[in-house]
């Protein structure tokens, strides 16, 4: 019921860094997805589009090796996910910091190189210079000495930014990074995120409830609604009578200013800035 | 009695270099108290769980109270109830709702408990006023071994999970996602977190165990945000509110140490917060101008 396209065909010869055979995710009696064949090549950029609750954070926590998939089988980088994999960079939903978190700019990204070593690391040149470099590319020298918790919203996801490039990851996992941001700073930082992953090839897969910020980067879709699912490129999947299948119900996509919209699903596209937690509350409540 | 004479039965500094002598051994286990204190207060800011270090020091309280009571060692007994505590409050509750709700039931039960020892208990009441205050200075040497053992265990355990602990209490979620084994070493800090709350109860007593274990570096992040200035800042306030608290209370008959070094504590936070609102204005300050010039050299935002 739920393989609506098929998703294995990879937009390259070269060897996917991310492949999914037959995943399927159960929390329980519920199934969030399942059958899910998604091949990611080098360089790629997926966008995971979907209502609350159908298990995009989860399929990044799948990748990540913190989900066991119920079925099937999830591979990055040519081996079976595990935790802790150096080959992802990771993005997480953005939380408020406190003013007085013990925390700067350059730690928050100076974490993402070292943080997971033992022992107390205080003296090292390179990892500075690094660090240096990091931040500069991503416009963040300016506040990097500021305490993390004193930055806007936009400063601290270049911060993110340059955090999950620090291990020059090649696969960059994004959850909502766009999210709590205004129209201005969504382009930005999507445009950031992009410009610094292209070069290294990263591919990445970017949970989103809003796709207009990163539409001129995406290069396919994978949009999840109620365990059905559709991969695609934008123009395939975003067109009304692509999603009213999907959604099993009329929906409309309709073009409004140069932005996407869709009408008449579960949710719409836009405005979906008041609720960031949900899914993922939803889904560790169910893991629980 | 006029304030002259308040003031002359508080403090009478005769013999004072002889009483410092006597208590060499006191000075060095509050000064170790003070680094761990400083050290480990790093993180409960950093994990923003104050309200843990209390639920601990209570349990704490009960174990100790429980040793007066069966004659058993009360360092080892403070040491016990901490620890029990501090493993409950970290497996129990992986959210910070959840950990205070937890940390909220097992407070009341362990004061209840704590009474009840002291109610039982028919011997010098100093010793049960001692629990709540603090006591260093009429401790054994015995117990004084035990307490440079503990902290220096402490001390070795920090140095080792130093980086992955602060990682994981900063940013959980990147640290899960880098393997970093948050749950793991959650439940070491608690256990570290208990060590350091027996020992800081032998100094301050069980009341004000917050004075070494959030004041100092509640203090520190005002004045800084650096992982390097934070952690040496807090354990400069704490060694100076620990052994400043003692070296002063030598010098008075009836007051216990305990109100010295919570003064110093609360002194010195008081000072960095003044310094630290004028720091937090500079910073708001700064950030409004780099959102000034972002909004200059950017495209206006499209509606």
């Amino acid at each position: 019921m739920a393989k609506e396209s098929d998703a294995s065909a990879p937009t390259s010869l070269r060897e996917p860094v991310i492949r999914l055979r037959g995943a399927e995710l159960r929390f329980g009696p519920r199934v969030l997805w399942h059958d899910l064949d998604l091949d990611v090549a080098p360089g790629e950029f997926v966008a995971v589009l979907g209502p609350n609750g159908t298990g995009k954070t989860s399929l990044l926590k799948v990748l990540l090796g913190q989900n066991t998939l119920s079925a099937g089988t999830a591979e990055v980088g040519g081996r079976q996910v595990h935790s802790g994999n150096p080959a992802i960079g990771y993005i997480p939903q953005q939380r408020g910091i406190d003013p007085h978190t013990p925390m700067r700019g350059r730690d928050l990204v100076r974490m993402g190189i070292d943080g997971h070593k033992w022992g107390m690391g205080l003296l090292s040149r390179g990892r500075k210079k690094k660090v240096d470099e990091l931040l500069a590319a991503v416009g963040a020298t300016d506040y990097a000495d500021a305490p993390a918790g004193t930055v806007s919203g936009g400063e601290l996801q270049r911060l993110r930014v340059a955090q999950s490039l620090a291990n020059d990851p090649s696969v960059l996992l994004c959850d909502e990074p766009l999210l709590s941001l205004d129209m201005h700073h969504q382009k930005v930082v999507a445009a950031l995120l992009n410009e610094q992953r292209v070069e290294p090839d990263t591919a990445v897969v970017f949970v989103t409830h809003e796709i207009n910020p990163i539409l001129p980067y995406v290069d396919r879709i994978l949009y999840i609604v109620g365990g059905h699912f559709l991969v695609g490129t934008p123009a395939e999947v975003m067109t009304t009578e692509s999603l009213s299948r999907l959604y099993g119900s009329p929906v409309e996509v309709v073009q409004v200013g140069g932005r996407l919209v869709v009408v008449g699903g579960e949710e719409e596209c836009v405005d979906h800035h008041h609720m960031p937690d949900e899914e993922f509350d939803l889904d560790a409540a169910v893991n629980r | 009695m006029s304030i002259t004479e308040i003031f002359g039965n508080l403090f009478t500094f005769e013999d004072y270099g002889e009483l410092v002598g006597l208590l060499a051994n006191s000075l060095i286990a509050a000064a170790l108290l003070g680094v761990v204190g400083g050290l480990i207060s790093v993180f409960v800011m950093a994990r923003d769980i104050p309200f843990a270090v209390h639920g601990v020091s209570e349990l704490s309280f009960a174990g100790a109270a429980f040793a007066l009571l069966i004659g058993f060692d009360v360092v080892a007994g403070s040491i016990v109830g901490s620890i029990v505590a501090a493993l409950i409050i970290g497996v129990g509750g992986a959210k910070a709702s959840e950990k205070n709700a937890i940390i909220g039931v097992l407070m009341p039960f362990g004061l209840g408990l704590a009474i009840l020892f002291l109610a039982l208990y028919d011997g010098r009441a100093a010793n049960k006023f001692g629990l709540l205050t603090g006591q260093i200075v009429a401790i054994t040497p015995s117990q004084i071994l035990t307490l440079i053992i503990c902290a220096l265990a402490v001390l070795v355990v920090l140095v080792i999970v130093w980086r992955p602990l602060l990682f994981s209490s900063l940013d959980p979620e990147v640290a899960r996602a880098k393997g970093v084994p948050v749950s793991l070493l959650t439940i070491v800090f608690m256990l570290t977190l208990g060590l350091a709350v027996a020992l800081s109860v032998q100094v301050v007593g069980v009341l004000l165990v917050l004075a070494l274990l959030i004041t100092p570096a509640a203090a520190a992040t005002q004045l800084s945000a650096s992982p390097v200035w934070v952690p040496v800042l807090s354990v400069i306030f704490a060694v100076t509110a620990s052994v400043g608290g003692i070296l002063i209370a030598l010098g008075s008959p009836v007051v216990p140490i305990s109100p010295f070094v919570t003064t110093i504590s609360f002194l010195i936070y008081v000072v960095c917060r003044l310094v630290g609102g004028r720091r937090m204005k500079s910073l708001h300050r700064r950030r409004a101008a780099r959102a000034a010039k972002d909004h200059n050299t950017s495209q206006p935002a499209t509606p």
